[in-house]
């Protein structure tokens, strides 16, 4: 896998928005099929990574190379999934309008009928399983409907490289579940490479290859099992964590402070 | 019926009532994707300090509506709010500033010019005194507005369905921006002549509202607007024409005709969609009854 040429290549990046520093040294590498999870608390630098790595923030330093070119030059490759679209009840556009726009949405003059343009988007909606609520508006459509049909959106133009900014935040366990499977699905089945940033890690723990885990703006960067280490992590905080593992679940903590008596530890539990 | 379509001042005011029901049925569905209704009130409001300064330079009305709606535009692009909230005060701003130049240059009209009347025909609108030589003008800021909105559709709808999704298809958000401001600026001009400045909010927003709430998809909700607005506007120029014979000679206000079936249709299309919404519900709960049984 190794050999292969790296599909998004990040090299000591650093960005800084409104004079303040948000990343610092940021570097990884992330192959073709492989899907990195982006795991950081609100705040860490994840929206602003994923930003400068669509093109719309440049960095001050560093270097960010999409199949060996700069972000602006390859825009079809990469298909990015935003945080949070609100779309209003009342929006007259149907779950089919939004994914043909991904499509064509840049393309002057208008949209005439057109059988290839029909078969893509077809494809698209069925990849993300969104056939039942093609028809109805976008806005009609329950949180995880929605964001299936904004990855169909993002999944039009058979990008080779999908970015999903925070999928998980707004579901419930079922919802995440499922989109979880559907990750997987898109990456066995077309050959993706998937970006995810999360500030839990667990959900995606089954089908993530590798992760870079970003605290206030700097990255360790590997496997889970070289990434969440006590050692690795504390290092990343600049102060002591402990990892628990338990059924295959992950949690970090920090560690207590050593003088603290059990008494002041039941008062913090208590709030 | 004969007399009323071989009537000169009908036939004028038919052509350029259909022209702003058109533009502001084309504009107003792009006006209230984008949540910009408020701004697009503000902007025909702030264009009567225009169509009232034009009586004092001696130009054509439609030129005053259109240069002040544009410098509003740009105005309120370029205090360049972000915020909801900030993005409103700064409209609502620009508006009083608008409407107190529009205060000043319609006394400057009525005291200093010969126009009586300026006030009514600025704010309200006068559809039967429209001069037969801003047909043509009319008719072109029509066709520019079709021309650039039919090239730039896609984008726009794109833009205002979500920023972010715009810019990485390589739109620019801020130039489709840019973009509606201007033809928004040219169908404020044209709607300000037909039925007055302030008025004009109503045509833009109404039947673009109405339409949405009974369309699936862009283009179907443009073609309802139109409908909505042409409806409106013939309705409203022949009740008007009536109006002279149900008031013993005192015929009521286009404008005041036209508003209210624009907002006649507005009730109409909210009571209609309500009860399709609550009629589909309906049946979805029924259907998993109907499985078991």
């Amino acid at each position: 896998m190794t050999n292969q040429r790296a599909i998004l290549a990040v090299a000591d990046l650093s960005v800084d928005l409104g004079g303040r520093s948000i990343l610092r040294d940021v570097s990884f590498n992330l192959y073709p099929g492989q899907l990195c999870a982006l795991i950081g608390e609100n705040g860490a630098g994840k929206t602003t990574l994923l930003r400068t790595l669509l093109g719309l923030i440049s960095q001050r330093a560093g270097t960010v190379l999409i199949d060996g070119e700069v972000p602006r030059k390859h825009r079809a490759l990469v298909g990015y999934v935003p945080q949070k679209i609100t779309f209003d009840p009342d929006l007259p556009l149907r779950t089919r309008d939004l994914v043909r726009l991904g499509l064509d949405g840049h393309h002057l003059g208008l949209p005439l009928w057109n059988s290839r343009t029909d078969a893509a988007v077809d494809a698209a909606l069925q990849a993300v399983g969104a056939e039942d609520f093609a028809d109805r508006r976008v806005g009609e459509l329950s949180g995880g409907q929605q964001q299936r049909a904004v990855i169909a959106h993002a999944l039009v133009r058979k990008p080779r490289l999908l970015i999903l900014d925070e999928p998980l935040a707004n579901l419930d366990f079922g919802s995440a579940n499922a989109l979880v499977d559907l990750l997987g699905k898109l990456i066995a089945q077309q050959q993706m490479t998937v970006l995810v940033t999360a500030h839990d890690m667990n959900p995606l723990i089954p089908v993530m290859d590798r992760l870079v885990y970003l605290v206030d703006g700097r990255a360790a960067t590997g496997t889970v099992a070289e990434v969440v280490q006590p050692e690795v992590l504390s290092k990343l905080y600049g102060y002591p964590v402990s990892v628990l593992r338990h059924g295959g679940r992950i949690l970090v903590l920090p560690d207590a402070p050593e003088n603290a008596d059990v008494a002041n530890l039941n008062r913090c539990a208590g709030h | 019926m004969l007399a009323f379509l071989s009537s000169q001042p009908v036939q004028t005011a038919l052509i350029v009532g259909t022209c702003a029901a058109l533009v502001s049925a084309l504009i107003g569905v792009f006006t209230v994707l984008r949540g910009n209704a408020f701004a697009g009130h503000a902007l025909a409001d702030v264009s009567s300090a225009g169509g009232a300064a034009s009586f004092l330079l001696g130009i054509s009305p439609l030129l005053g509506f259109l240069g002040m709606a544009w410098i509003a535009a740009f105005g309120m692009e370029f205090l360049g709010v972000r915020k909801a909230r900030e993005r409103d005060l700064a409209t609502g701003v620009v508006l009083g500033a608008g409407l107190g130049l529009s205060a000043l240059f319609l006394y400057l009209d009525v005291t200093t010019t010969s126009t009586t009347g300026a006030t009514v025909s600025v704010m309200f609108g006068s559809l039967f005194a429209i001069s037969r030589g801003l047909i043509w003008p009319a008719i072109l800021a029509v066709l520019a507005v079709f021309s650039l909105v039919g090239v730039f559709y896609r984008p726009l709808i794109l833009t205002a369905v979500d920023p972010d999704l715009a810019t990485l298809r390589g739109v620019s958000p801020r130039w489709m921006g840019l973009l509606q401001l201007l033809v928004l600026g040219l169908a404020v001009a044209v709607c300000a002549l037909a039925i007055g400045a302030v008025l004009a909010t109503a045509l833009l927003i109404g039947p673009a509202g109405a339409a949405i709430r009974l369309s699936r998809r862009p283009g179907q909700a443009i073609v309802w607007a139109m409908l909505f607005a042409l409806a409106a506007v013939w309705v409203g120029i022949w009740m008007a024409y009536e109006s002279y014979y149900w008031f013993s000679g005192n015929a009521w206000p286009v404008s005041f005709f036209v508003v209210v079936l624009i907002f006649v249709f507005y009730v109409l299309a909210m009571l209609g969609s309500a009860q399709h919404r609550k009629l589909r519900r309906g049946a979805a709960t029924a259907l998993p009854g109907l499985q078991e049984s």
